[in-house]
Formats: C-alpha cells, structure tokens, sequence
C-alpha cells in the first residue's frame, strides 16, 4: 500500500513537468515578440525592452526555461501584466471563494444524487425510477445560467430569503457564507446531481444482480442494509470516479456561475485575464487546474483500494 | 455400491409443496415455468432435485426461499408449507424472519456468492445481527466456534479475510457456516459443488452431511450430477420443463426407473470405463511438444517476484486421429498447456511443434500463416461466438482471412451446418437463437471450418447438460474421424476423459504427474495423485446407463440396454 501511494505520488511528477512545459511554450512560441503580445498594442520601445528584460527573453530557451522552473518551485508565478501585482497573491486570494463554493456544491450532489441513484435502481422501472431519470435528463440539458437566474428570481427577489449575489468567507460567520453560497452551489449542483445520480443508478443496477445480493436476502438482511452495506461499497468505483472528474471539472467550470453571482473567485479571474491577455495569470491558472485534476485524480485512485479490497497493488 | 436406505416416513415433515405453479410476471397465459410441483422433504432427508438445465430446479428453490425476482416470475397456484407457514402469503418481514432462521440456502458459486468487499467473518456475522441479540462479543465467538464446525483452518486468520483470499472450498465452508449457524430445519443446496474440484466437492458433501446429522437438518439438495445423487440422495425427484416428471427412492430410482425420461437422463451419464484406444490415422506426429515451460509473472519494479511456475516440463505428441486428454484440478496448469500451445499466451520454455513447424518462439506475424492448422474450442459457448455476428459470418471469417473467396467459404459453411447437424438456415441467424448444445456445435464448425490438423478443445463440454454432452462428445468423435483431426482435450471430468481420449495426461500443480494409454491411467493409476481423482469422482462404482453397478472384471461397452 505504501509503495503503490509513493508510486503513485512520484507519477504526477512527470505529468506536471509536461504541463510546464507545455506552459512555458505557450508564451515563448506563439507566433511574433512574446514581449508584443505581453505588452498590447500601445506599448513604446522602451516598454518592451523592460519586458524582454524581467523575461529574460534574450537568454537561450533552455535558461530561460531554468530561471522559470526555478521561479515556479519558489512559488513566485509571475507578476500580473494587468494589475502588477504577484499572480500567486492574486489566485491565492480567489482560490478560498471558488473552492468553497466546489467543496459545497459536491457535497449538496453527492448527499442528493446517491439516495437518489440508489432507490432509483432498487426501484427499477417504477414512478420513482422515471422521476429520478427525468431530473437527471433535465439536470444535464437546462444551461447552467438559466438554472441561476430562475433560483435567484425564486429564492432571492421573490421569496427574499437569501442575498441576490455577493460573497462572504465563512470566516465571516457561517451565516452569511452560507446564505451566499447556498444558491452558487445548488446551481452549479443540478448537472452533477444528474450526472452523479445517474452513475450511482447504472452502478447499482449491476451489483444489485449480483449473487452476492441473493445471498444476503437468503440470510434475511434486511432492504436499507442489502442496499447500502452489501451494494453501495461494491457500486463504489464508477461512482468515486464520476465524483472525482465532477469536482475537477467544477474548479475550471466555475467561471459562468461566478459571474452569475458576482463572486470573486477563480473563475472571473481567469475570464478577466483572458480578455486582457494577462498571460501571466493565465500561465498560472492552467498550471493550477493541471495540478487540481493530478491531485484529484491521485487522491480518487488511493481511495478505490479502501471500497475495494481486491484492487492492491 | 452403497446407497442411502434410511426410511423417514415417520419423521416429522419440514416441507410440503403442493401445486405450486409459477409463471412470467403479469403474463397468465404464458407458459408457465413451474407447472404444478408437489415435493415433501422430511427433518434429517436429502431430496435431490435433479434435472437438465431450464427444467426449473432453481426456480423451486428460489420460490420456497421467497427469492423469485418479482418483475420476471410470480407464483401463480398452489401452496409451500414450512412447517405451518404458508410461504406463498408471507409478507416481507415475515419472509426475510423465516430466512437463515427456518430456512437456509448455499449457492453454485461461493466466489460470486460472498460479498467481495466485506470480511468472510463480518459476513456469517451479520446473520447473528440480523436475527438475535447477542453482543457483538458474543456474535463474534458464536462465528469462531462455527467456522471451527465447517473445519475452517486458522480460524483467526480466515474471520479476517477477504472472499478473494480463499480457495473455492473454503469459500463454501464459509457458505455453509453462514447458512448453518441458526441452524435451520431446512437447508436448499443450490449446486453447491458443481464449481469445485472433485476433491474438493467429496469433502463438501462430506461437511453437509455431517452437518445435517449433527443438527437433525432437511436438505434439498439441486444437481445436475447423477455421481452426486447416488452418493447423497435419500430421495430423488426428476424435473423436466417445469414437471416434477418422477419421485422415488435412491436406490429404486437407479435401478428401474419408472419413467422414460428418467432412463434417457440415466443413460446420458458416461461411466468411468474407458474407451478402447484407436490407431493413429497416419503414423506421424500432427503436434510434438517438448519441455514446455510457462511462468506468470516475475519481475516487478518495486520488489521482485518469483512468478507463478504454472506448467512445467510438458512433453507429448498427438498422432492424426488420435484424442491426447489432459485432466487436472483448477490451477494444475491444463488450461495454460492448451493456451500456450494455440500460442494465446507466449510460453517461457520448450518447443512446440505443429505440422512440422515449431510456432513456440514465432512472432505474431511469423506465426499468422501457421494459425489455421490448429484451432480451438471453449468452454462457455455463450460467450465464445460474437453475438453481433451471424452464424455464417463467425464461420466464413477464418477461411476468408486466408483467401477463400466468399462464395466457396460461404458453400463450405453450409456443408459445415450438416456436419453439425444444424439447418441450413442456421447460417443467418445469431447466436443469441441457439441452444447451448447447438452452439456449441457452432464452435465446433468455427474450428473445422479452418481445416485444422489440431483441435484444442478447453472444457468444451463442461458448461452443457448430459444429454447434450454426449451428443457433442458424439460429433467430436465424428470429426476426428471424418477429416483426421488430431485432438487435444482439456477436461477436469474424468467421466468425460474417459469417453473420447486414447492417450491421458494427469497434472498437477504444473507438473505432469502420469501419462499414458487412457485405459491403464484410469483403470490402474499408478500415481497417489490420480488415484484420489479417481477415488473422489461420484457415484463411480455405478453404472448408470445401465442402471446397476460396474462389473470391474467385463468393461462395459457403453449406453445399451
């Protein structure tokens, strides 16, 4: 177990080396000065020398590629072309808002879309089965804004019982971060209800055939327990990995509901940095993703051996 | 032989079926698949309910137990009686009280039967929880003491594992505790042995009825294998779609069957005796296999390991004509001996020499041209043809592929389809239309299509019913005659073995333990090994097919009356 974690854990290296690369040539071999593009249009000679210069663009690619893995394991991302400010300060400042708003909204679909999944399958072909597909069918199809700006004329300009938009850190008291945070996380929570529940349905229908089922009615197990003792933890793997990819997914996919909310998380700041051809800020963002996805996705395979004793490696 | 003779008319009656009809949920005028059972099993008797496969002995099992799939069958008449409750009307909670309680069940599969992810402890366990009081320190020695009954060894050890970490017969030990530890009047054995190696299945029966005398229990006891009846069985009931066609004694029953059926079931049963060996067709050698050698494994990039040695030294030869049997237990290495030589797998070791041109070292490209000289057959004929394909597609594929045109491949399958006796207009449908038996026979038309000088058969008849058995052991036969096939045939059934193979190789653990002519190897065995192979095999003191018991001195000839 120890040695299949460190392998794993030596495995991202190579995986985020490659993405670093591939980062540090996005700038370095896009067509034309990299100093141009950094600098915009209106930028006079004088600029774009400064710039070349803290880049080291007239260094060879391998020192510069050096000096900027050098900076990366220091932590120092880069200075934002737009703001001039650190780019690790700017993400570590949206990162809290974004990642509570993820935690809470995989914890809202996997607390609903299990349950649901599981007496969808246990109740195959019956009313309650339909009306679980059906919201999982809607789930997926209804954009992600429009579900946003119905929960927000519902909940919060008719009934008025949370905040339109805005963001507090649950540092603020409980309170207000959740009252704030709720409609975010529900919206952002419909497509990975759907798809989660739909996952946790397939899975469970197969291991409900199982003979090991059989048996444990033969012993006279009673339903919740056949349920969610003898199945559940077998129907566990496609589930996690659905979990798993959902909640990568959902840090990069921030960026519509954040600004549906007015949040001031990653997502608008990516956007931000996008529309300005900030690229240090963008450079910084796909290396965070990347590393997001490697860990998630480490921390998803480590937990398969837990559910299942059979996988050891 | 021996056959059970205990009288039980006085001891007190556990079940009673009477009428008992179950048919397609929701369809009334369908078909129905039990069609009026009436069965009784009395405290301390083994009923045997015995049948070919579809005959509807799982499903009675399964109806009595509460356990029919509710959206697929429903009972539709009749009654079950446990003693004085009325199964058919029991509720759910009721139902789920009786189970464990009154009524257990052990399954064919012990490894799909147990929960893979939970300890084999936790789950004889769980019974304790379910339907008692006791503490979990109590539950918990009351599980101990239980597995020491079922001759579990290192209980400590065992209580802790997962399913995976035993062997098959553990694995039923552990069944057979669960389903024994509120020791019920009525035990429904569901082929509990049909998965497990003959030394292994004579020491689960032997468990079973220890079990059963020690608590006074009632068994209904499901099987296809008549060796199994003669050896267990009180009683017997005879199932045939749907019917309970006839009911007897033991010893009556094999000695005059009353009823046709029965004498055709009866006679389909190979016996022990083996066959004649044949002459060579030709005398040269179709396949000469020298010092095969497969490990698995070994390696590894963390810690080394020294592999798994599964087949050791193999040395044989195959003449045209003639039927080569390797027989063995799971995990004496037969299969990886047939697969290395269709050079499936890559064999560490040895040569193999088929048709004159040693494939063992071949790459996949040399060894293309070469495939069509030996094919092979699988067990599982469910899973072994495309189901996406049609029949004459899965048959002109090969023949195509090594430049038969499509109209002269497509003329040789229809011949093929009267080799194997199957219609014409076979050849458009799918698999998914035929019977296990006639795909089977499918396979087999596959394989001949190519027109191979080997034939590997691996369990080719293991997963089919005796009759159909001896019907596709009958066109093997014809085959090899017919084209002068040379055939390797894998097989953990001695019965079978010893109906179509002239030469026979035992192996164990990978090593080949005895070789020789079919006749002296298991009428003489000279290793201890083969020996306890013969000696486990199940009602092999009986004939059968002749209803009395085998004359040692005169061999019988076969299925005459």
């Amino acid at each position: 177990m120890f040695f299949y974690i460190l392998k794993r854990i030596l495995a991202t290296i190579p995986v985020m080396v490659i993405v670093a690369i591939f980062v540090f040539l996005l700038l370095r071999l896009t067509p034309g000065d990299p100093a141009a593009i950094l600098a915009g249009d209106a930028a006079t000679p004088a600029q774009l020398e400064r710039i070349r210069d803290s880049l080291g663009l007239n260094d060879p690619l391998l020192v510069q590629f050096g000096t900027w893995m050098g900076q990366l394991l220091r932590g120092d991302l880069g200075t934002s072309l737009l703001s001039n400010t650190s780019v690790a300060g700017m993400i570590g400042d949206r990162l809290g808002p974004t990642l509570n708003i993820a935690l809470m909204t995989i914890v809202i679909s996997v607390a609903l879309a299990v349950p649901m999944g599981v007496i969808a399958a246990w109740r195959h072909r019956s009313w309650v089965d339909f009306l679980v597909m059906s919201f999982s069918v809607l789930g997926f199809s209804v954009p992600v804004f429009v579900i946003g700006y119905i929960l927000i004329q519902i909940f919060a300009i008719d009934l008025k019982w949370v905040p339109v938009q805005g963001y507090k850190s649950p540092t603020d008291g409980i309170g207000p971060f959740f009252s704030r945070a709720i409609l975010p996380s529900l919206t952002l929570a419909t497509i990975y209800i759907a798809l989660i529940a739909r996952m946790t349905r397939a899975s469970m229908l197969e291991v409900l055939g199982e003979d090991y089922i059989r048996t444990a009615r033969a012993k006279g197990v009673r339903e919740n327990v056949v349920l969610f003792r003898h199945a559940l933890r077998n129907a566990a793997v496609p589930i996690l990995t659905i979990i798993g990819t959902g909640f990568a997914l959902l840090i990069s996919g921030v960026v519509v509901t954040e600004s549906v909310f007015n949040i001031p998380g990653i997502g608008r700041l990516t956007v931000d940095a996008i529309l300005a051809r900030d690229y240090p800020v963008i450079q910084a963002m796909i290396l965070l993703t990347a590393g997001i996805y490697v860990t998630v996705n480490l921390l998803i395979d480590i937990s398969y051996s837990f559910f299942d004793p059979r996988i050891r490696y | 032989m021996e056959f059970k003779s205990k009288d039980f008319t006085d001891a007190k009656r556990v079940l009673k079926i009477r009428g008992l009809t179950v048919g397609l949920t929701g369809r009334p005028n369908a078909d129905p698949v039990l069609r009026g059972i009436d069965l009784d099993i009395r405290a301390g008797e083994t009923h045997c309910l015995v049948g070919e496969s579809g005959s509807g002995k799982s499903v009675t099992s399964l109806t009595a137990m509460g356990l029919l799939p509710k959206d697929a069958l429903e009972i539709q008449g009749g009654s079950i009686d446990l003693e004085g409750i009325e199964i058919t009307q029991a509720k759910p909670a009721q139902m789920r009280a009786l189970r464990a309680r009154r009524i257990a069940m052990i399954f064919q599969e012990p490894m799909t039967a147990l929960n893979p992810v939970l300890r084999v402890g936790e789950q004889i366990e769980e019974v304790l929880n379910m339907h008692s009081d006791l503490s979990r320190a109590e539950a918990r020695a009351r599980t101990i003491d239980m597995m020491e009954q079922v001759h579990l060894p290192d209980v400590e050890r065992i209580y802790a594992a997962f399913p995976h970490q035993l062997s098959g017969g553990q694995r039923q030990r552990i069944m057979i505790a669960m389903a024994l530890i509120l020791d019920p009047d009525l035990l429904i054995a569901d082929e509990p042995t049909t998965a497990l190696d003959v030394t292994t299945q004579l020491q689960i029966l032997k468990l079973i009825s220890e079990m059963q005398e020690r608590h006074g229990t009632a068994v209904l006891f499901i099987t296809h294998d008549m060796g199994v009846v003669a050896e267990i069985a009180d009683t017997v009931s005879v199932m045939q779609k749907g019917r309970i066609v006839e009911s007897a004694p033991i010893r009556q029953l094999l000695t005059a069957p009353k009823e046709d059926y029965t004498r055709k079931l009866l006679q389909a049963v190979p016996n022990l005796d083996p066959r004649a060996p044949r002459a060579p067709a030709e005398a040269r050698d179709v396949i000469t296999v020298d010092g095969l050698e497969m490990t698995y494994g070994g390696g590894g990039f963390f810690r080394a390991s020294q592999g798994v040695r599964a087949a050791r030294d193999v040395n044989f030869t195959i003449q045209p004509g003639r039927t080569l049997g390797i027989v063995g237990e799971s995990g004496s290495g037969k299969s990886t001996v047939a697969r290395a030589i269709m050079r499936l797998i890559d064999p560490t070791a040895g040569k193999v020499t088929v048709a004159g041109t040693e494939i063992a070292k071949l790459s996949r490209r040399q060894l293309q041209p070469h495939r069509k000289h030996f094919q092979i057959v699988f067990q599982d004929p469910y899973r072994s043809l495309n189901p996406r394909w049609t029949v004459a597609r899965s048959l002109c594929e090969g023949p195509i592929n090594f430049g038969t045109s499509r109209a002269d491949a497509m003329e040789h399958a229809a011949e093929l389809m009267e080799l194997v006796e199957l219609p014409r207009d076979a050849l458009d449908r799918y698999p998914h239309q035929f019977s296990g038996g006639q795909r089977q026979r499918i396979a087999i038309a596959r394989a001949v299509a190519m027109k191979p000088d080997l034939l590997v058969a691996d369990e080719a008849v293991s997963a089919l019913d005796v009759s159909v058995q001896a019907q596709v052991l009958h066109l093997l036969d014809d085959v090899q005659e017919k084209f002068g096939i040379a055939m390797l045939f894998i097989t953990h059934d001695l019965r079978v073995a010893a109906q179509i193979c002239d030469e026979v190789l035992v192996m164990q653990k990978g090593v080949v333990v005895e070789h020789g002519p079919a006749g002296e190897v298991l009428a003489a065995p000279r290793h201890d090994y083969t020996r306890n192979l013969i000696e486990a095999a199940p009602g092999r003191l009986w004939d059968f097919a002749n209803f009395r018991a085998l004359d040692r001195t005169a061999p019988a000839t076969g299925a005459t009356l």
